[in-house]
């Protein structure tokens, strides 16, 4: 059984529906990636399944459960965590106070303050510091961090890379891989948002490519090129949809055009 | 000397507003919510308090035992009923809904108890006159001490549970972002009432104290409310500024009242005004700072 099934899935803002019955299954242990432009609609789909943005029709099922009406904290007790894009943190508490304050989920695990600071080293002489002061690679690691506290079975990643240097980003990638995936120490499952295509194709199971709020092609990492990915970033269709796409995700390519 | 009395007398004035206003700031800080029947609510657990001790002779100080649980379950549902559905709806609605739940408050307070004016200081015994003999000749009350005391212990009591506690944790994630907040398991609703029903339990002291010192009617909350609400204003909406705010309202009222006989409230209102001018100008003028400083980078670069 998948771990996360969203069946029909749609959310609006006002007037605009940005998620437009989006269905996915997500496996134990996997990383999937979802790619798209400005605008598909894959931070309003993120915060969705997190709780912070209402369904507006379809459901979202969590392990078995349908948590489409739960609210967010509810879904972070079940073991649903997002990493918010732009990191969110608390700017006036510091940072020990930032991950103390996700225990609030009451899950148990293997992370806690210690094994948070053991995968994010660089936090350790920051502990005391207000957390609105330090770097933004350093407010990045605290927000997977305060994520990791709630000690989630599927961690929502959104843009971690937004805003920071080069150096900053292979460092929260290569702790992020100490927890991604099956066979990792944790074997967290992880779907992502990343604007950097060459990165996604090494870190993702999964690949699935968003426009205008609709899925419109998905396949595995490895059976996808960057070039048809490309492709479905700008919603060219200079040639046919990836072998896996479903049969919804061509149809709807379709009648885009 | 007599200048230095009215300075003391100011502190001891202002021991009690900061305590009057601590639950008012509080919500604030946390909520954003200005409880505008926060007078009112200090008024209704004064009348507790007065039923207990006239009926069932139970000493004032004693009664609180009871009415702080009562005041804290009260806030509770205030939040549930009136605070969390207005909030919903923008920032100047709960201002409405307060406001309409004060005149509700103040009426049928009237229609169970009369216009009679009341007070506890029967019911504490020596303590509502004794006082001590400072060097200089100077006497302090010592209710007014016992009531400054009692001030800075809620606030930094306040103070340090925001800084020390799981709770105090989650009451600042959710009041600088609620959303963000959820999103590490934090019941915000659940934070958010459990901070009302905190701010309550201060109330039912600040009511405590207030019907010790003085008298009270039905109609007394409203007034008791512009004195917090200048204290909080005076003091920037910290908890330590809401000290300093009262004793700034307290010594102002006091010195006033000692250059004029109509001076005591004159005073109070003139300070809170300037305190609110100088933020307004004060902000304009590092504005127009900040503009002409990046004014000068632009034109350079």
């Amino acid at each position: 059984m998948s771990l996360l099934k969203i069946e029909g899935l749609e959310a609006r803002h006002g007037l605009l529906t940005a998620v437009q019955g989006i269905s996915l299954e997500i496996e134990h242990g996997e990383t999937l990636a979802l790619v798209g432009a400005n605008g598909a609609g894959k931070t309003t789909l993120l915060r969705t399944l997190a709780g912070v943005h209402p369904v507006a029709g379809g459901r979202i099922v969590f392990d078995g459960v349908d948590v489409s009406a739960l609210p967010a904290h509810r879904r972070v007790a079940a073991g649903l965590a997002l990493v918010p894009e732009g990191r969110k943190l608390f700017p006036a508490m510091t940072v020990q106070e930032n991950l103390l304050v996700a225990l609030s989920a009451k899950r148990e695990g293997n992370w806690n303050l210690g094994s948070v600071l053991e995968a994010f080293p660089q936090l350790k002489p920051k502990l005391k510091a207000a957390a609105g002061t330090l770097s933004g690679g350093q407010q990045q690691a605290v927000a997977i961090g305060r994520a990791l506290m709630t000690n989630p079975r599927m961690l929502l990643l959104d843009e971690v890379s937004l805003g920071l240097s080069p150096l900053a980003v292979q460092s929260v990638y290569n702790s992020l891989r100490t927890l991604m995936g099956k066979g990792t120490a944790h074997g967290t499952t992880v779907v992502l948002v990343e604007q950097d295509l060459q990165r996604t194709f090494q870190v993702a199971d999964r690949i699935v490519c968003m426009l205008e709020g609709k899925v419109v092609a998905s396949g595995r990492a490895d059976e996808m090129t960057r070039e048809q990915v490309m492709e479905h970033y700008f919603g060219h269709r200079t040639s046919t949809s990836t072998s896996s796409a479903d049969s919804s995700a061509t149809s709807q390519q379709a009648t885009a055009t | 000397m007599i200048w230095l009395n009215q300075l003391v007398q100011g502190l001891m004035l202002g021991g009690y507003y900061a305590l009057l206003a601590c639950g008012l700031s509080f919500m604030f800080g946390v909520m954003g919510i200005i409880n505008l029947a926060h007078g009112s609510l200090a008024v209704l657990a004064a009348y507790m308090l007065f039923i207990l001790a006239e009926r069932f002779e139970v000493h004032p100080l004693l009664g609180l035992a009871a009415v702080v649980p009562v005041m804290a379950l009260i806030g509770w549902v205030l939040h549930r009923l009136v605070l969390e559905r207005s909030a919903r709806a923008g920032a100047l609605i709960p201002l409405l809904s307060t406001f309409g739940l004060a005149s509700v408050l103040d009426n049928s307070m009237f229609q169970a108890f009369g216009a009679d004016t009341r007070s506890l200081a029967p019911y504490i015994d020596t303590l509502s006159y004794d006082g001590w003999t400072l060097p200089g000749g100077i006497i302090v009350g010592q209710l007014a001490v016992l009531t400054l005391a009692v001030a800075i212990a809620l606030l930094g009591g306040l103070h340090l549970m925001l800084t020390h506690t799981a709770l105090g944790r989650r009451i600042r994630a959710a009041a600088h972002d609620p959303d963000t907040a959820q999103l590490v398991g934090v019941d915000a609703r659940a934070v958010y009432a459990a901070s009302t029903a905190i701010a309550m339990a201060t109330v039912a002291v600040a009511g405590a104290f207030l019907a010790m010192r003085a008298t009270f009617d039905p109609y007394t909350g409203p007034y008791q409310l512009i004195f917090a609400f200048e204290a909080v204003i005076i003091g920037g909406g910290s908890l330590w500024g809401t000290l300093l705010g009262g004793i700034v309202l307290g010594i102002a009222q006091s010195i006033g009242a000692q250059v004029h006989p109509q001076g005591f409230l004159i005073a109070g209102h003139v300070v809170f005004l300037a305190v609110l001018l100088a933020r307004v100008y004060a902000a304009n003028t590092l504005r127009r700072c900040i503009r002409s400083f990046t004014g000068r980078f632009r034109s350079r670069a």
